[in-house]
């Protein structure tokens, strides 16, 4: 089990000294934040640096299906999706992963043995969070036996808005105990956090725990990834290595559903975390219709003309 | 303050898209002159972006317009006539200098133009009975054909009749429950700019008509290619561009309705809109869905029926 960084032992000492640490993170330039991720949406990104943003777009999305409706026969179909996204076009990339509910993990990992395309699951009584830490950690097991290559959990809001810093830190610190050798994505439900500050200082929480990945949202709620607590969650991840060495992913989900979206977060982490993040590895989209929309605009790159939904599969 | 004193407010032409007055995405305009070349407006120069947007915006409102009740189409393109009468001047003003009309000409082709569209708002819900119905067949079968709406028509309009012609190609696409792209005449775009205007405050939902000025081999292209399109509408091409056009159009099967022929030889073709329009615009887009049910055996019940 990884332990917290040398460099930020004391941080996690104890309630006080956690506390201390995160109050002690500098408070986020709310108008400056937003300005500078509006600014970089704006570049604009042509012909060929667009079909590698697209291709390294597609192979970056967690395809995503968390509905209560959802069934055996979604889920595998969505597997195919991941594994061929345009079955006219052999070259385009594969999905990162297929992000599904703990009981669907199993049809998942089956439909989806030897592509190389992963399975994430949520967890933790996803998407509220408010259960026992028991049941929780039931939930992650549950989903790493049945195979899940990721685990995407949710923090515990309540107790992180209530000051509770130390419980959210120690949650995930059991959860990734549970993980073994599935990577761990930490939930922050950033449209609930209210504030830039309380985003920032979720992600540090986050790090220090030990997490794999941060990600912002569940695509539960109102407020989803945007371009600026993506941006703000970058810094933290690049901060972040700075000062200890370990490299930490961001994953925005939510909301993103068209390819301009989708580069403009790309332009974002060039900018900010760097070139080292511009892999499937280190950063993910969560979503589900935005594959649609690249695969609409690589149809329209590689045929000059455009494209419609009834050349993409209905989801 | 004396009228001679008063600054002039110029009216912004935007195009309408989804609802929406926005203006090209390109950022470019480009000037139209009346019939002696005196300025009249900077249009918005659309750009195959703005065509694609329109698509999608067409799209999204297909599936509520054609499902609306026939009836309820009716009584909302009445309503656009009714909105039309109520700005007969300023249309009347545009007419008269986008196609060099006298103004009481212009204010007859106003005039026409609305009676088509109440014209047009008659049909919705009787072209069903013309174009469908009970077909006779040697079998146990009741059959039934109806007619459907394409989908999303792209419309180049009239070239010359700026007004008249524009609402007599694009009051049939949507009759029918058809949305539209379309592209108004490129020298004349004032009055088709103007519509747009009415048909936002008219009952119809945003996106069932998108209007773009600007080059129309530029903006049809795209269209003609695009493979969201269903059908196009070329009236507005002169012979060779047509051509190309419905070559591309062949790729994804769309319907083609071309341009009347050889406009040289016939009376002046602004004229010609004035004529009864017939049927067959309103036939261009539609598909016909047929119904076999089982009725048992013939004769059976003494009936073929």
């Amino acid at each position: 089990m990884p332990t917290t960084a040398p460099a930020f032992s004391d941080a996690t000492a104890s309630d006080s000294a956690l506390r201390r640490f995160l109050f002690g993170l500098p408070g986020v330039d709310a108008v400056g934040l937003e300005a500078r991720a509006a600014s970089l949406g704006t570049r604009s990104i042509k012909t060929t640096a667009k079909a590698y943003a697209i291709d390294l777009a597609i192979s970056m999305i967690d395809l995503t299906t968390l509905e209560g409706a959802d069934t055996p026969g979604k889920v595998r179909a969505l597997a195919a999706k991941a594994v061929h996204p345009d079955p006219t076009d052999r070259t385009t990339p594969r999905t990162a992963a297929v992000c599904v509910y703990p009981d669907m993990v199993a049809t998942a990992t089956a439909a989806l043995a030897g592509s190389g395309v992963k399975v994430a699951s949520v967890a933790t009584a996803f998407p509220a969070g408010r259960a026992a830490l028991d049941v929780k950690l039931a939930d992650v097991r549950d989903a790493v036996a049945a195979g899940a290559d990721e685990i995407d959990m949710v923090i515990d809001r309540g107790a992180f808005l209530s000051g509770r810093f130390m419980k959210v830190y120690e949650e995930i610190l059991a959860v990734k105990a549970e993980c073994g050798t599935a990577r761990l994505k930490v939930i922050f439900e950033t449209g609930e956090l209210a504030t830039y500050d309380n985003i920032r200082r979720a992600s540090w929480l986050g790090m220090l725990a030990g997490a794999d990945f941060i990600k912002t949202s569940t695509g539960k709620v109102a407020t989803n990834a945007t371009p600026a607590n993506t941006l703000l969650m970058l810094e933290a991840v690049r901060d972040f290595r700075a000062q200890t060495g370990v490299q930490i992913g961001v994953k925005p989900a939510g909301g993103i559903r068209t390819t301009k979206d989708a580069v403009k977060f790309l332009v974002l982490v060039n900018e900010t975390a760097g070139e080292d993040w511009l892999d499937n590895h280190w950063f993910r989209f969560g979503a589900s219709s935005l594959l649609n929309d690249l695969l609409m605009q690589r149809q329209k790159l590689s045929t000059g003309r455009y494209s419609g939904p009834d050349y993409v599969t209905v989801d | 303050m004396s009228e001679q004193n008063r600054l002039g407010v110029f009216k912004t032409y935007k195009l309408y898209v989804g609802g929406k007055f926005p203006r090209s995405e390109s950022g470019r305009v480009y000037e139209v002159t009346d019939s002696k070349g005196a300025w009249l407006a900077n249009v918005p120069q659309s750009s195959r972006k703005d065509a694609r947007d329109a698509v999608v915006a067409a799209r999204k409102a297909f599936g509520g317009w054609s499902g609306a009740t026939a009836y309820n189409r009716g009584q909302v393109l009445y309503r656009v006539a009714e909105m039309l009468e109520g700005r007969k001047e300023q249309f009347a003003r545009e007419v008269a200098a986008s196609e060099g009309l006298s103004k009481s000409k212009a204010a007859a082709v106003v005039d026409a133009a609305i009676d088509r569209w109440v014209w047009y708002a008659g049909w919705t819900d009787k072209i069903g009975q013309i174009s469908g119905g009970a077909n006779p067949v040697a079998g146990p079968f009741f059959n039934l054909s109806t007619p459907e709406p394409t989908g999303v028509v792209a419309v180049l309009a009239p070239q010359k009749s700026s007004l008249l012609g524009l609402v007599s190609v694009i009051a049939p696409v949507i009759a029918t429950g058809n949305t539209a792209v379309v592209i108004a005449s490129a020298d004349a775009p004032l009055p088709a700019l103007s519509l747009g205007e009415v048909l936002a405050t008219s009952d119809v939902p945003g996106g069932v008509v998108n209007i773009l000025s600007g080059a129309t081999a530029e903006l049809a292209a795209p269209l003609a290619a695009h493979q969201d399109v269903n059908a196009i509408d070329l009236t507005g091409a002169g012979a060779e561009l047509a051509k190309e056009l419905e070559i591309a159009a062949a790729d994804n099967l769309k319907r083609v309705l071309r341009p009347l022929p050889a406009e040289a030889d016939g009376p002046d073709p602004s004229t010609d809109w004035l004529a009864a329009p017939g049927t067959h615009r309103l036939t261009a887009f539609l598909e016909t869905k047929t119904v076999w049910h089982p009725t048992g055996a013939l004769g059976a019940s003494g009936s073929s029926y």
